[in-house]
């Protein structure tokens, strides 16, 4: 009995670790901990309704998937879907990022593999916080780059609840977004990694990295550019090196090379002007590297000023011939509309509605900024001054990161996405160097007590420590507060993120909940009602039109051909739809006859309140067909410049197809206790127009809740 | 010994054979029905007709074998056909099941007919009578007139039948109750002497009928219950290990009764519920069997969210509602899935084999199946499965 102990405590004393094991030990399991966390957190949307897509986009994502699942890769590729865009068709393979569609089809095939039987549908539902839990991952491991390991675990934890990424990767958010932002984060720590070791195998990852990147999301451009703008201010601030020159070299050309391989991208890294910029350092690097070798063979300084002096300026010179002859010859495409609203936030709305008309394409408003950030709001500028306090290559990565893909989320919306990471590294250096400073502090003055006390060979250091101490008498207090303060504020932060991600991201919009008038959820089902009634109940080569908005859903859940899509690349298409919206019927069944059109689905809020309706769309529809067809003017559809729908709308507002088609026979409806019947609750006024009459179109279908409304052409009357 | 216990199995085999020649050959003439009664319930879009024979046997020879006639039109929509004996007197009757066989009448009569013979337990002596009940159930025989309707109406139907039972015996006496679903009954032949009362029609009673004669009739009226027919049903009864059947049904649903004409509109069909879409049907229940778990109601696109479950200790009901309510015409497809336990269901014999014992059809109730799979996933390891149906099926095994 005597020996048990005895010997527990040997067993004991094995097990026990050293510091640097303990520390290893506590980094691991943090990381697995945030790696869990970072999924689960993004699994409210699943346990609140169910295992389905969310949103518009990822349908096409969806279907494309199924596609690839069940016709393989080059069926896929050479695909031309006829469903989609009718008349005119789309040839997917051409078309799309296939990096997402791989990825969920590989991860699928795996699985099968290991002999999980699971639907498809599951697996692209949780695609985006697998990857969001690998991009918690990939930040650690930025962070120790570019500071410490602290502040990777920190950036780890910051970025797997940031509700700025969050909103892009909640389960069922199958977008572009969720494989991409692992993608950004990897290439760029990859990179960083290369620039900092002139590794050739980093670089080539970053390479592959990058190609990874352009398959799945047309956001590689910022890649594109980012990098060669910071290998710019390397070389303006005299940093360059022989790493820097082996790292973007491999870098680029293998990464523009791979990138070819993608279709939708094809020659665009050679043609189009957004990718000049990238060519253009390469090509300055090559003189830079040229210059370093002539300085090194000539000994006079004079000469090689004036050899400098002309090199450079024969360079430039060239680079801008050359750059000028493409863009005259047409060989280099120029910028895109996208392009110049990104530099310029008032482009879209002056030039392309079809961009402004997106809510997420609008300039960021601060509350938002504020929503998804929250505290990071306040910790980056002071981890942007942690970073400007120790500048190496890999910090000024990361505050260019910082800094430019800040100024993009202030001017869309959804960019914020790509200024997360960033964000939550830079908060994180911030976090991790100010508790590092803090905690050093307390720790240090407690050796300093327990050295003073117990041996005397502290020797000047530890009394100079006491010197500082008597200088700063609260510092401990201090630092203690501080210490408190910050943990407080880190605890709100994770309070907040959950309550975002809970309330604001998780809800999949194609199902809608609201509260019931006894606290018990009511969901409205009624998107799914209409496409299934379609997909069960019309001809299999009906012909569907409706805003752009539904079209994905349409093809994806409905499975019927629509005529126009959240594919927007064709806008006079598109156009032509708003136009025929925005006409009398008469003048509108021209233009639906014209398109073969079978059945017109609308989205009605009127009785439910639900606000984000086609009536409330409808003035984008006006200008988009008006920017074609000059017919459609804006001003004839308001009163005063006021956009209305009760009796003092305008005249053309109030006949007008799209009008009639929301509010048929709603003049009938009582909507609400104590008010008049047509009484529309999404806008809170009675209609104005409660005698619609329909000439050339019946309704074929309305959902429970009246959310979306279908209805049938009629064939055209008998001639005698 | 041993040869003279086979000489006599093979004389009574041979006994038994002439037995059978005999009254094969033998004329079914040798009944006649004393008096018929038959009542044809026409509430749902599934005809029960019942059928109540008393018969007697007025030939020389004991017999045993009825024969009951049907038209090919009614064979067509024929489901089923069940006959049962009843025995003793007033309050103190027993019901005795028999079996009933599709057979070929030789001397064929004048008339395009079929033939289903009844196989009596004991034979019935000459002069001696019986009391037959016989159950048809009949489905897709309600033809709907219009064949199109507008929301707004309700749904008409045509109903055919003979007013004599069609039989291949004399018929002393007999009569015929129709019921409808309400008292709406647009039209209906009158074959005297005819009544009607409320929602029941009545034919007869009819004297001395010979056999073969049939009289045609109608009845139009109004039936608005739910046409609901699965075209398709695929059944998968998944076997677990692990102390699980797992059961899958995949389910395509269409309103077989008249067409929906033009125009849905939700005002009239939320605001006047009774007089709009009447035919229109929402809601389906599904008897489940006790101790069930997991259940899910789902199709292509989702969960499908308006569904109950009630659950007791003896059997759960699953109230589904399409996402839609079904016109005339309209489909829905969907799949419901549930766990059961094992134990349940799962036997085994002191042969070493086991056996699974599972309803065989669909537990959505009022529900015509035209198409029914049923597939049986056994575990792992499971060797020479057979299945025991009461009813001629077709089976495979797939590996």
């Amino acid at each position: 009995m005597a020996t048990m102990p005895a010997s527990a405590s040997d067993l004991l004393k094995s097990f026990k670790l050293k510091t640097k094991q303990q520390e290893l030990l506590i980094r691991v399991s943090i990381l697995c901990l945030v790696y869990i966390l970072a999924f689960i957190t993004r699994l409210f949307s699943v346990l609140r309704y169910e295992s389905m897509i969310h949103e518009f986009d990822p349908y096409f994502n969806y279907r494309t998937t199924l596609y690839l699942t069940e016709n393989g890769f080059y069926d896929f590729w050479n695909w031309f879907d006829y469903e989609s865009w009718y008349p005119l068709g789309r040839i997917v393979g051409g078309t799309l990022y296939p990096g997402l569609m791989v990825t969920a089809v590989l991860i699928y095939r795996i699985l099968r593999f290991l002999r999980f039987a699971v639907h498809i549908r599951e697996v692209c539902v949780l695609t985006a916080p697998f990857f969001a839990s690998n991009t918690t991952l990939v930040a650690y491991f930025f962070g120790k780059e570019i500071w410490d390991s602290g502040a990777g675990l920190v950036a780890a934890i910051l970025i797997a609840v940031c509700p700025g990424y969050i909103s892009r990767s909640v389960a069922g958010s199958y977008d572009n977004e969720g494989v991409a932002i692992f993608a950004l984060l990897f290439t760029f720590y990859v990179f960083v990694k290369a620039v900092n070791t002139g590794s050739l195998a980093w670089s080539l990852a970053s390479a592959f990295g990058y190609f990874y990147m352009v398959s799945a999301w047309g956001g590689y451009v910022f890649i594109i550019n980012l990098i060669p703008l910071y290998v710019l201010v390397l070389l303006i601030t005299g940093r360059y090196s022989m790493r820097l020159y082996v790292a973007y070299n491999c870098m680029y050309i293998l990464g523009m090379l791979l990138a070819m391989q993608i279709r939708f991208v094809g020659f665009q890294h050679v043609q189009s002007g957004e990718h000049m910029a990238a060519m253009g350092v390469f090509f300055l690097m090559q003189v830079f590297y040229f210059l370093d070798w002539v300085k090194h063979m000539l000994s006079d300084t004079k000469l090689f000023q004036a050899f400098l002096r002309i090199t450079v300026t024969s360079a430039v010179a060239v680079g801008g011939i050359a750059l000028g002859l493409g863009m005259v010859s047409g060989y280099i495409s120029p910028w895109t509309g996208r392009f110049y609203s990104l530099l310029d936030p008032t482009y879209a709305k002056d030039h392309i509605p079809i961009i402004a008309s997106v809510s997420e394409h609008q300039p960021t408003a601060w509350s938002s900024f504020m929503f998804d950030f929250h505290i990071l709001l306040f910790l980056f500028p002071a981890g942007l001054y942690f970073c400007f306090k120790r500048l190496s290559d890999a910090t000024i990565f990361i505050v260019m990161y910082g800094l430019t893909s800040m100024y993009f989320a202030g001017v869309m919306v959804r960019l914020i996405l790509v200024a997360t990471p960033a964000v939550c590294l830079i908060s994180a250096i911030a976090v991790s160097a100010t508790v590092k400073n803090l905690t050093v502090l307390l720790r240090s003055k407690n050796k300093v007590v327990q050295t003073g006390s117990t041996k005397g060979s502290g020797g000047s250091k530890s009394s100079s420590k006491a010197l500082l101490d008597q200088s700063q008498p609260f510092q401990k207090n201090g630092a203690i507060a501080l210490l408190f303060g910050a943990f407080y504020l880190l605890s709100r932060y994770a309070t907040h993120c959950t309550w975002v991600t809970s309330e604001a991201y998780s809800s999949p919009s194609i199902v809608l909940a609201a509260r019931g008038a006894h606290g018990n959820r009511v969901i409205f089902d009624d998107y799914r009602e209409a496409y299934f009634w379609l997909r069960q109940n019309t001809p299999q080569d009906a012909k569907v039109m409706s805003w752009w908005d539904y079209g994905y859903q349409i093809t994806a859940m409905g499975n019927r051909a629509v005529i126009v899509d959240n594919n927007t690349w064709n806008n006079t298409h598109i156009a032509t739809v708003g136009r025929a919206m925005s006409s009398y019927e008469d003048e509108a069944i021209e233009i639906i006859r014209s398109l073969d059109v079978d059945y017109v689905l609308v989205v009605f809020g009127g009785v439910t309140g639900y606000s984000s309706d086609d009536i409330n769309k409808f003035l984008w529809m006006v200008r988009i067909g008006g920017g074609v067809f000059p017919v459609i003017k804006e001003p004839d559809y308001l009163v005063n410049g006021e956009y209305r729908v009760d009796k003092g709308a305008a005249p053309k507002m109030l006949n007008c197809l799209m009008y009639k088609l929301c509010y048929y026979r709603f003049g009938e409806m009582m909507t609400e206790y104590g008010k008049p019947p047509g009484y529309d609750r999404a806008r809170g006024v009675e209609i104005g127009n409660k005698d619609v009459k329909l000439e050339h179109l019946e309704e074929a279908f309305t959902t429970s809740n009246w959310i979306v409304r279908i209805y049938r052409v009629k064939p055209p009357n008998n001639r005698w | 010994m041993e040869a003279w216990i086979r000489a006599r199995v093979t004389l009574a085999l041979t006994l038994f054979a002439l037995l059978f020649f005999v009254s094969r050959s033998s004329p079914p003439r040798q009944f006649v029905i004393s008096n018929a009664e038959r009542r044809i319930d026409l509430s749902s879009h599934i005809i029960n007709v019942h059928l109540t024979l008393k018969v007697e046997n007025t030939g020389t020879r004991p017999a045993s074998e009825v024969v009951l006639a049907l038209t090919p039109t009614e064979v067509d929509h024929l489901a089923m056909v069940d006959a049962l004996a009843i025995k003793g007197k007033r309050k103190k009757t027993t019901s005795v099941h028999l079996e009933v066989k599709p057979t070929e009448l030789p001397d064929a009569p004048p008339i395009d007919a079929k033939y289903f013979t009844i196989y009596l337990a004991d034979p019935l002596n000459s002069g001696e009578s019986t009391t037959l009940e016989v159950l048809y159930v009949f489905m897709h025989f309600l033809e709907p007139f219009p064949a199109e309707i507008a929301q707004s109406e309700s749904q008409l139907v045509f109903y055919h039948d003979t007013a004599l039972i069609l039989s291949p015996y004399h018929i002393k006496q007999q009569t015929t109750f129709i019921k409808t679903p309400s008292t709406k009954v647009e039209s209906f032949i009158r074959v005297e002497p005819t009544n009607r009362v409320g929602t029941e029609i009545k034919y007869g009673p009819y004297e001395d009928c010979p056999p073969y004669s049939i009289s045609p009739i109608h009845v139009h009226f109004e039936n608005n219950s739910p046409f609901a027919v699965v075209e398709e049903l695929v059944q998968e009864i998944e076997i677990s290990h692990w102390g699980n059947i797992q059961v899958t049904e995949h389910y395509t649903l269409v309103h077989a009764g008249a067409r929906h004409k033009g125009v849905f509109s939700r005002v009239d069909y939320q605001s006047r519920q009774f007089s709009n879409g009447a035919s229109s049907f929402r809601y389906l229940l599904a008897r489940l069997p006790a101790r069930v778990h997991s259940v899910y109601y789902r199709d292509e696109i989702g969960n499908i969210s308006s569904s109950h479950l009630r659950t007791n200790s003896l059997k759960s009901e699953l109230e589904i509602e399409p996402r839609y309510p079904l016109f005339g015409g309209w489909k829905a497809t969907f799949v419901i899935g549930y766990g059961l336990p094992l134990q349940d269901f799962l036997f085994e014999s002191s042969d070493d084999k086991r056996y699974l014992n599972f309803t065989f059809g669909c537990p959505l109730i009022g529900m015509v199946v035209d198409k029914l799979t049923i597939k049986v996933v056994l575990p792992e390891g499971s060797t020479d499965p057979s299945p025991v149906v009461p009813f001629p099926v077709e089976h495979r095994l797939e590996l």
